[in-house]
């Protein structure tokens, strides 16, 4: 006769043995991503992804090392019974990874843990050392649009009753009409020993709450501003973007973004990627399309000048433009450059310009940002980025350029 | 949900082991526990142990199994039993009725298999099992808690530690040597070989033995040499590494066996749920089940399947042999039941294939070998006469400790710099760098003094080192 122990349901929820391996596995986890995020950002599209905000990353997880054999190992597999040399079974992983084979071995560590893009904003902004007032303003926008605290009222639902002013009310009138005096304060008596002594309540004639006490808590709706902005990102596709680049550009947009968000209701996104010739794109394409050619990049303005009168017509939209790239221009194309980027000064609350050359080939590559010196507007900024820890002093620059518009 | 109760699962144990004595299997107490989704995994994170010690990779391997089972996966689900006596199982609350009937009879045949076969017999101690886990993480959470030592310590040594826990001696039934005879050992190999012309050959040169070496002989349990023989380890440190490695010893007859356990216990689901009266809904559902788990992995190997097929062929050898097998074995001395019984008690996987996978069985499973090339992976070879060997040697290559490189110490003082030497017994396999990297820096945080390891890398000698500049490899001359 065997033993059978039954299903428990209070042991279920009270023991959960593996709940301290799993959060140090976290923990782990997170210091990997910290250390990835790079990575990850250049990759997850962050920037325009609404109000779905569970992202699940397939993490690579916290690898665990042995003495493994390598890609020339050898396997067996089994068939359907008609498998002829040369015959493809399947995809082989990544090089570098070792051959992949079900099970334990390397290559087969990738699986997916909901780490939310909260999270991972959270770890972005660790890594780009943001303040933490800044961050609370930004992660504002991620919240919900809550209503704010302002003042009292005396309707409302009883969900938004304030007791206590309300109490205080009552005790107000009840002296206001002199049917009992205000209670002694308990103080004298501290410094006897004795039990003190407080006013009976028994025999107390009842003072019944009335309609005019009652004091709601009033809520008003987040105003923003204005209702309508647009933010265009523009950038150079031309060639390859590294990780690097990817997470810098990104990072940046996406620092943008929010902080745009924090001041409209509704903003919209368009990206604009450009070579020779500008295209509007997605997310997904603009960051991961690399094409080869030289760059124009008063396409990629005349671009944006277009779609700009075509769908978001400044006396409408509030515009801010921000184009990214990394210096190169066709020496042919730069006063046509500047000509576009003059007249999207002219309609746009803010125009930026961020060259991304990571470390030091600055010193040797062609910029643009001498060029863009000579554009006086108060509401442009070019900065350099050389390094994640450029991103948030350069964005902090461009804040400061801001130009509200008090009409429309 | 499900729709059965207690009882239902003491009806139909009692039926099960009716059958159970019948056949002739021979068991441990059996026990089993119901449990939910969440606990169930817990349970395979910890290898079905109710006490483990703590590391984050458990926390790992139960998100991982989670991902997998999130996603649907072929086999058998949440199958738990543990080699122990009393022999410990677990049944998921949410399984049907068939299920439970089928993982009980499954179970049984691991309990048969945990308790005869010589593996486990030699190199565990099923009684003790319980016991002596909850002992071992009892030490390790002491140590976490011990303000002197704490988490972080205790982590980092059994990062260390689990990387090297599957370096070591792989023959458990094969008694080590002591240092005194292994000294023995080598006096008697330096002595020259009988010669019956010693009268007219020039007398050999007599090597003496160094017996200042050390070690004496190549050794390859790792973590215990390390242990023995690093005098910066402290008590508690050299407590760790015998934890992980006695864990590591435990689990070795499993990896050893996959195969052969596997299939045994599907060899006697399949014929105890037949041999069931069972209702006619129930049937249904075992078939189908059944052929779940054994059917074969498309691209890999499938051990539920290749063991089950193997126990079928060797009874049906030894029942009813067909006529060439009659020419080329002679015929069968004893019943395929008989024999099966046999070989579960005697064989490991290696041995298992090595004797009973048989050129037509290869041919019927169509079990062909592949490696990368470019961006896929393309067969080689296919059991057909000319490469059935090939594919077999491939396939032994890659079950139980096979797969695992043999690594063995040969010098704790090289150099005369307290520098740990190793040697990899290449078998035309070459380590995989990047990893071999990770690990070797683990054996350096180890035995606190460089460590170099001798391997073969695309045909070349090549020197791979870690020491405090990190790791370094280069070609020997």
């Amino acid at each position: 006769m065997a033993i059978f122990r039954p299903f428990s349901s209070s042991e279920a929820l009270r023991s959960d043995r593996s709940a301290g391996d799993r959060q140090r596995h976290r923990e782990k986890l997170r210091e990997a991503i910290r250390d990835n995020i790079a990575d990850i950002i250049s990759e997850e599209s962050i920037i325009g992804r609404d109000k779905d905000r569970i992202i699940k990353v397939p993490i690579r997880g916290i690898k665990e090392y042995r003495f493994v054999f390598g890609d020339n190992q050898g396997q067996v597999g089994s068939g359907k019974g008609d498998t002829q040399p040369g015959q493809v079974v399947g995809k082989a992983p990544k090089s570098g990874e070792g051959a992949g084979r079900a099970g334990d071995q390397p290559g087969l560590d990738f699986y997916e843990t909901d780490v939310t893009l909260e999270e991972l904003i959270e770890i972005m902004f660790e890594d780009l050392e943001l303040p933490d007032m800044e961050r609370k303003i930004l992660r504002q926008v991620m919240s919900e649009r809550i209503a704010k605290r302002k003042g009292y009222r005396k309707a409302g639902v009883r969900v938004h009753l304030d007791r206590r002013r309300t109490a205080k009310a009552r005790i107000r009138r009840k002296i206001a009409t002199g049917s009992a005096p205000p209670p002694a304060p308990p103080a004298a008596n501290l410094s006897d020993n004795g039990p003190v002594a407080r006013p009976s309540d028994d025999g107390e004639e009842r003072f019944p709450f009335r309609r005019e006490d009652l004091t709601y808590k009033r809520l008003v709706e987040d105003t923003r501003e204005e209702s309508n902005a647009v933010v265009i990102c523009v950038m150079d596709t031309s060639g390859s973007m590294d990780s690097m680049k990817k997470y810098l550009a990104r990072s940046f947009f996406f620092l943008l973004f929010q902080f745009v968000g924090t001041k409209y209701q509704n903003v919209e996104l368009v990206f604009i990627g450009h070579h020779t010739q500008a295209r509007e794109v997605t997310e997904e394409e603009f960051f991961h399309k690399g094409e080869s050619g030289g760059t124009l990049i008063s396409s990629g303005y005349n671009k944006a000048l277009e779609i700009i009168y075509d769908r978001f017509h400044p006396s409408l939209w509030n515009v801010y433009a921000f184009h990214c790239s990394d210096g190169d221009n066709f020496d042919s194309d730069n006063a046509a450059a500047i000509k576009a980027a003059k007249e999207l000064c002219e309609i746009c609350n803010l125009f930026g310009y961020g060259e991304i050359k990571p470390l030091g080939s600055h010193y040797y590559e062609s910029s643009m940002l001498d060029l863009f010196r000579r554009l006086e507007a108060d509401n442009f900024q070019s900065v350099l980025i050389e390094r994640k820890e450029d991103i948030w002093p350069s964005f902090k620059a461009f804040l400061s350029r801001d130009r509200v518009r008090t009409d429309a | 949900m499900a729709s059965w109760d207690l009882k239902d699962l003491q009806y139909w144990d009692d039926a099960i082991r009716e059958r159970v004595e019948e056949f002739g299997l021979d068991c441990y107490p059996q026990e089993f526990e119901v449990c939910d989704h969440g606990q169930m995994l817990g349970y395979m994170a910890y290898h079905g142990m109710p006490a483990h010690y703590p590391h984050w990779s458990f926390g790992k391997s139960y998100e991982k199994t989670k991902t997998m089972y999130d996603h649907g996966v072929t086999g058998l689900p949440y199958e738990m039993v543990i080699n122990s006596d009393p022999c410990l199982a677990y049944l998921m609350q949410d399984n049907s009725l068939c299920l439970q009937v089928l993982t009980i009879a499954h179970v049984y045949g691991h309990n048969d298999f945990f308790r005869c076969n010589f593996t486990f017999r030699t190199g565990t101690r099923a009684d003790q099992t319980l016991a002596q886990f909850k002992a071992r993480a009892d030490r390790v959470r002491d140590y976490v808690e011990d303000p002197s030592i704490g988490q972080e310590r205790v982590e980092r040594l059994i990062d260390a530690a689990h990387a090297l826990s599957l370096s070591c001696r792989r023959h458990q039934a094969i008694r080590k040597l002591k240092p005194q005879e292994q000294r023995e050992r080598q006096i008697e190999a330096a002595q020259p070989a009988p010669d019956p012309f010693a009268r007219l050959h020039r007398r050999p040169e007599y090597a003496e033995p160094d017996f200042r070496r050390v070690p004496i002989e190549p050794e390859e349990d790792v973590l215990l040499f390390i242990r023995d023989h690093n005098r910066h380890l402290q008590a508690w440190e050299q407590d760790v590494l015998t934890i992980v490695h006695e864990e590591a010893q435990y689990f070795l007859p499993q990896i050893e066996t996959k195969i052969m356990n596997e299939g045994w216990a599907s060899y006697w689901h399949h014929k105890i749920m037949n041999s069931l009266d069972l209702p006619q809904e129930l049937h249904l559902e075992f078939l189908i089940r059944h052929n779940q788990v054994v059917s074969p992995h498309p691209g890999g190997i499938n051990p539920y399947h290749l063991g089950f097929r193997i126990w079928h062929d060797i009874e049906r050898r030894f029942d009813d042999p067909t006529e060439a097998e009659l020419q080329a074995y002679g015929p069968p001395n004893k019943s395929g039941r008989e024999k099966i019984f046999e070989v579960r008690e005697t064989d490991r996987d290696v041995s298992f294939l090595r004797r009973f996978l048989t050129e037509e069985l290869m041919r019927e499973l169509d079990l062909f070998e592949f490696e990368p090339r470019g961006d896929n992976l393309v067969v080689s070879k296919v059991s057909d006469p000319d490469d059935w060997r090939e594919v077999k040697e491939t396939l032994l290559h890659t079950v139980g400790m096979s797969a695992q490189p043999m690594i063995r110490i040969h010098d704790a003082d090289y150099g005369n710099n307290r520098a740990l030497y190793l040697k990899h017994e290449h078998d035309g396999r070459d380590l995989h760098i990047g990893y071999a990297e990770r690990t070797l820096g683990y054996l350096y945080q180890l035995w606190s003094h460089r460590v170099l390891l001798e391997t073969l890398m695309k045909g070349k000698r090549t020197l791979l080192s870690f020491g405090e500049h990190g790791f370094d490899a280069k070609l020997m001359r």
